[in-house]
């Protein structure tokens, strides 16, 4: 019985002028799972989310998407098959309000933004499910403010609806939940679990509590290679994974298992909800 | 509301102001204006710094004055849309080549595209190489009213420069500048969202492209002239001033802009600095952009902040 693969990455290879960012990388992300990679700083996670969304091209490599060959596609494209991104620093567009950048999202798939003699009013009908969206971030009551004026945090919330606006097939989270506060953060992981349940999502992240409580399947990722792969139980056991993360030795305690680079605010929420 | 008010006063001026100015210094401010309201919908709008714009509005002059001049009983208006769709097929094809490169290397296709051109133009039989195409008569607009009085011909370029504004502020408050606004803001962002946003950057260069050409058209007929100063860079070097010095990114900036720079020179070229006209523009240039860089606009703004 064969699993049913959304995603899949045969050998994907990116050089960097003789550095090699992604070394023969094989991803299979299945549908209606969430998937998290993980890996220490400067892995080659983030490039590979550029690869998948040929925001990079790759060196070396095969994508397919629903068993269509995607390699040769552009990112729009991909975008528009079902696709969509979220960027690891905060991607807004600043000087729109909240509400409209949400709306730029949900009007894409209309086929009037090319008309340049209508009236902006007429993009006035998404305005109620804009506010639904701005409602499941908790950011409704912010819809007329500019994006540049939010915390960051909340940036990354308005980020997060702005993707789900288009309603993808596959979300790319690249760190959803960096840069927020505690609260902030318990707020997008339970958004993330729900959008989850109809959706597949691979998502980057590097707060392991987070990604315990949500992920399906988890892949470590080392210097560009796939360190291993599996659920966080038999991840979180692997003592190359700990070693890779902390540099310790193998015989500490699982739980204990925590990105270096995080804050202590972010280790604490994970040990308080593990 | 407020808006609504000022936009009524600025008309009711504009209607009023043949009576105490010029009208060809009017003609010259407002097709000015409108050339430079054209550049600011691709500089502002979609931050593509084009260095080629003469091209657009040197184009509808040739075109528009070698029709009036050769093609008997031509009506001004047909002689326009003439020029105007010259403009904007050379803007499509030159879009083309351009919109996919960025930042300096666009300056740079959009000023070896446009010096093409100006060679092209300057040995064209047609244009009449150094003297230009002279003497262009301004014929009887829809075969009824003759604008060889430069009243009726204010009145005619008023509602010209009325209309490409109206289609500028209307593209940007449309579905399509909402998504050239979130181009501008994040590009990668945008094609994230799934915009195909050369198809974008192309059409804001075309629509620009086309405002520009109604500006040369419409000023050949104001001058009865066409000439290579026109495709000349320094005119697309003077509209950057322009739209820097009113206020890029802002509606009325360009407008501003232009009414300056169209006084200044005028007055200039009166007087005994005729000859340092290029360097006083230049100083002008330098003052603007090392101590107002939101222009004009800007400044009054903040004027009006601090005392109301
Ligand atoms: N455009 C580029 N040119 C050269 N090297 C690059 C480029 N992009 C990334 N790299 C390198 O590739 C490696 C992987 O970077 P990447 O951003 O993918 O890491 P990451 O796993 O996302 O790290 P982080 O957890 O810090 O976000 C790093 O060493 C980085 O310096
Ligand atoms: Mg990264």
């Amino acid at each position: 019985m064969s699993r049913d693969i959304i995603l899949e990455s045969r050998n994907l290879v990116k050089e960097f002028k003789g550095f090699t960012a992604v070394d023969d990388v094989n991803l299979q992300v299945e549908r209606g799972t969430i998937h998290a990679l993980i890996g220490p700083n400067g892995a080659g996670k983030t490039t590979v989310f550029n690869l998948l969304t040929k925001f990079l091209t790759p060196t070396r490599g095969q994508l397919l998407f629903n068993g269509q060959d995607i390699t040769k596609k552009s990112s729009d494209a991909i975008a528009r098959m079902g696709i969509v991104r979220s960027f690891q620093i905060s991607a807004v567009f600043a000087h729109l309000t909240v509400l409209e950048n949400v709306r730029v999202a949900l009007q894409r798939k209309r086929n009037d933004s090319l008309f340049f003699w209508r009236s902006e009013k007429c993009l006035d009908e998404l305005n109620d499910r804009a506010v639904e969206l701005l409602e499941s971030v908790g950011l409704a009551p912010f819809a007329n403010a500019r994006a540049v004026d939010l915390p960051y945090g909340r940036k990354r919330s308005l980020e997060i609806a702005t993707t789900l606006a288009l309603d993808p097939e596959l979300l790319l989270l690249d760190e959803p939940t960096q840069g927020m506060g505690h609260e902030d953060v318990g707020v997008v992981a339970e958004l993330i679990k729900k959008v989850g349940q109809d959706r597949t999502i691979l998502m980057v992240e590097h707060n392991l509590n987070v990604v315990a409580d949500l992920s399906d399947r988890i892949t470590v990722l080392q210097r560009g290679a796939v360190l291993t792969e599996g659920d966080y139980a038999e991840v979180s056991a692997d003592p190359r994974v700990r070693e890779a993360y902390m540099g310790v030795e193998a015989d500490e305690q699982p739980t204990k298992l925590h990105a270096v680079d995080k804050t202590d605010t972010d280790s604490d929420t994970m040990e308080a909800s593990a | 509301m407020n808006n609504k008010k000022l936009n009524l006063i600025l008309l009711g001026l504009a209607l009023v102001a043949p009576l105490v100015l010029y009208p060809v210094f009017l003609m010259k401010v407002l097709c000015f204006a409108l050339f430079a309201c054209a550049f600011n919908l691709l500089l502002g709008f979609s931050g593509l710094l084009s260095f080629g714009h003469a091209v657009f509005l040197g184009s509808g002059s040739y075109i528009t004055g070698y029709l009036m001049l050769s093609v008997e009983g031509l009506t001004p208006e047909v002689a326009i849309l003439a020029g105007v769709a010259v403009s904007a097929a050379i803007g499509f094809v030159y879009g083309k080549l351009a919109v996919k490169r960025e930042g300096i290397y666009f300056a740079m296709v959009t000023l070896a595209l446009a010096q093409l051109a100006f060679f092209f133009y300057l040995q064209a039989p047609f244009t009449g190489g150094e003297d230009g195409i002279q003497g262009i008569p301004r014929g009887k607009l829809f075969g009824v009213i003759d604008l060889s009085d430069n009243l009726v011909m204010y009145y005619f370029v008023l509602a010209v420069f009325i209309g490409g504004f109206a289609l500028i502020y209307r593209t940007i408050h449309s579905p399509f500048g909402q998504v050239m606004k979130a181009i501008r803001e994040n590009e990668p962002r945008a094609i994230s969202l799934g915009y195909k946003v050369n198809q974008y950057k192309l059409l804001c260069f075309v629509i620009s492209a086309t405002l520009a050409g109604l500006a040369g058209s419409t000023k050949a007929l104001v001058f009865q002239l066409a000439s290579l100063t026109d495709v000349h860079w320094f005119m697309s070097g003077e509209v950057v001033l322009m739209t820097l010095l009113g206020g890029m990114g802002t509606i009325w900036g360009p407008v501003l802009g232009a009414g300056t720079i169209v006084t200044l020179q005028n007055a200039l070229a009166a007087g005994p600095l005729g000859n340092y006209i290029h360097v006083i523009m230049g100083v002008v240039f330098v003052i603007c952009v090392l101590a107002f860089r939101n222009g004009l606009v800007g400044e009054l703004q903040k004027l009006v902040k601090r005392n109301f």
